[in-house]
């Protein structure tokens, strides 16, 4: 799982600073839309973590008890 | 390339790990603690003693010997209460491994800049995996599962501290006074989102912050009661007159590779900035202790901070003022010979910026609270759920589970989801070997290869028990920028043994 970016952001960061600029204007339609395709990709990965989460959710959150630490 | 400057200084993250073994809430968190330390396989050391953890630094040597618990690699499920709490080791990456009241903890070893250190912090995830994995072979241990987060939900909190060298010349007033507004806004971009407002997460809601609602106190020297924004804790480790150690622990522990990387670098640029004296607009918060809380509550950014002058600014604005000022201070003071760590930190973090003031989604494969966010709001929508139902609980929790067939950070990341700073190779390495430019160099290599004849270490020394000799021979090492490849790289390449460096060493033999 190599990592789709690389270290040394420095021209990552200035083409996203690029982006940034060109889409500061952006009208509200824009956002929904990235908005929109963005929760179509939130369901497929969902529907992957389903597969993983922890089964009887409540049950399991209760008995995650910690003492403090530090 | 300069050592001390911009981003550039000794620094390190120690992260307490959540762990708990499903089925049974009621298991003694000290013992599996120390069982996960104990399976932790240490180079030599777990073939045939363990070295231990130098704890009375200033203990002429002869003394010493009363702490090498000769335990040997006892079966960590055979453990008396007499050795609850005492399992400490040191590992070859330079790191420590221990049991910290009730949580493993994993303290990264020294690093000069924060692209090191926030790979050592990840090695730190990976070294907590294997022993766990080690653990769950010992016969009649139940599986047990950790997580790299800072709250229960339920009122316990666990830290994740970072600790930065500083001038020991530089006013504390000073640190306390431009740190605490710094401190109050980088929830925005270091948050690790959590589900549930309050210490006991009773409000239903998600905040920015992990650790934020445990805050109550500006400046202090506690860390487990009324926690401080800004800890006075100062044991340098080092040379107490050059330096000394701020020690944070008002920060989130991150999964993202980027949030670590700018938590540290921005941080760290801030201490110089207020070292060189550069920052002289004072952006004290109003209660900054409420402010805090109030950042960490209000995932739209729209929350107005008032300053002691009067103005009102939100989060990203703060943020923004110590970005504005960090550019012109490296411009001042750099120029054209900023070194490209410095460059990176800068354009990194206004990136960030820019970006969460347009719309905070856009960093959902960057930093950890908006991966969360988008997450749980995909499950609310999805599933027609509000914030107090336990699945959204659960995603929170479970982000942060460190295995990664579990972890929800771990899948985001395996389906390119997450923005990664680090090759696995790179995680790989740093999980073995010691970074070059710090003293941990020297402490990594000793462990990996004179492993038998290590008796302790701690941060600033080594003790060795030769052979033949009859007291056990202290290496100290106060100054962290000694001990590096160029200094002692080769010299270790020479010696075979333990008994041929000390002889060098003492003798120039």
């Amino acid at each position: 799982m190599a990592g789709k970016e690389t270290a040394g952001g420095q021209r990552r960061a200035n083409r996203q600073r690029e982006e940034a600029e060109e889409t500061e204007v952006e009208p509200e339609t824009d956002v929904q839309e990235r908005h929109e395709k963005l929760s179509e990709d939130v369901d497929s990965i969902l529907d992957d973590i389903d597969e993983v989460l922890e089964e009887n959710a409540e049950e399991f959150v209760r008995q995650y008890v910690q003492k403090g630490g530090e | 390339m300069t050592t001390e400057g911009a981003v550039r200084r000794i620094m390190g993250i120690e992260t307490e790990y959540g762990i708990s073994v499903p089925g049974q809430p009621g298991a003694n968190a000290m013992l599996t603690s120390s069982q996960i330390v104990n399976s932790y396989p240490t180079a030599a050391a777990a073939r045939a003693r363990r070295a231990r953890w130098d704890f009375e630094e200033e203990t002429p040597l002869r003394d010493a010997r009363g702490f090498d618990v000769t335990r040997d690699a006892a079966d960590a499920s055979q453990l008396t209460d007499e050795d609850l709490g005492l399992a400490n080791v040191i590992l070859t990456n330079g790191a420590r491994l221990y049991v910290d009241h009730a949580h493993p903890e994993y303290s990264a070893p020294e690093c000069t800049n924060p692209r090191d250190a926030a790979l050592w912090d990840k090695a730190g995830e990976h070294v907590m995996l294997e022993a766990l994995h080690r653990a769950a072979q010992i016969p009649g241990t139940a599986p047990i599962v950790l997580y790299k987060n800072n709250t229960d939900n339920k009122g316990a909190s666990y830290g994740c501290h970072e600790n930065y060298l500083m001038r020991r010349s530089t006013p504390f007033a000073d640190i306390v006074k431009h740190v605490t507004p710094f401190f109050v806004s980088r929830p925005v971009f270091a948050g690790a989102g959590r589900v549930g407002i309050g210490q006991e997460g009773g409000q239903a809601g998600f905040q920015l912050s992990q650790r934020a609602d445990f805050f109550e106190v500006e400046v202090g020297l506690e860390t487990t009661l009324k926690r401080p924004i800004i800890n006075t804790r100062d044991e340098p480790h080092a040379d107490a007159e050059k330096y000394r150690r701020l020690h944070v622990i008002v920060g989130d522990a991150n999964m993202s590779e980027l949030a670590t990387y700018l938590k540290l670098g921005t941080t760290s640029l801030v201490l110089a900035m207020v070292e060189d004296g550069w920052l002289r607009e004072d952006l004290s918060v109003v209660q900054p202790v409420a402010a805090l809380h109030d950042v960490s509550h209000d995932h739209g950014l729209g929350h107005l901070l008032t300053l002691h002058d009067g103005r009102r600014m939100t989060a990203l604005q703060l943020q923004n003022e110590y970005h504005e000022q960090a550019r012109k201070y490296v411009e001042d003071r750099y120029g054209s010979d900023v070194d490209q760590d410095t460059t990176d930190v800068l354009d990194e973090w206004e990136s960030v910026l820019d970006r969460l003031a347009q719309d905070p989604m856009l960093l959902r494969e960057e930093l950890d609270w908006v991966a969360k966010l988008a997450l749980l709001e995909g499950y609310r929508s999805r599933d027609d759920i509000d914030w107090d139902h336990p699945r959204l609980q659960l995603v929170d929790l479970q982000y942060t589970d460190i295995r990664p067939e579990k972890g929800l950070y771990a899948r985001l990341a395996s389906r390119d989801k997450m923005r990664r700073l680090f090759t696995d190779d790179e995680v790989a390495r740093a999980v073995v070997r010691p970074p070059e430019d710090t003293r941990a160099y020297f402490r990594g290599r000793c462990l990996a290869q004179y492993g038998e004849q290590v008796a302790a270490a701690s941060w600033d020394s080594v003790i060795f028990d030769i052979p033949g000799r009859d007291s056990l021979q202290r290496v100290p090492m106060l100054e962290p920028l000694r001990g590096t490849h160029a200094h002692v790289g080769e010299l270790l390449d020479r010696c075979k043994t333990a008994g041929e460096l000390v002889a060098v060493l003492t003798e120039g033999a």
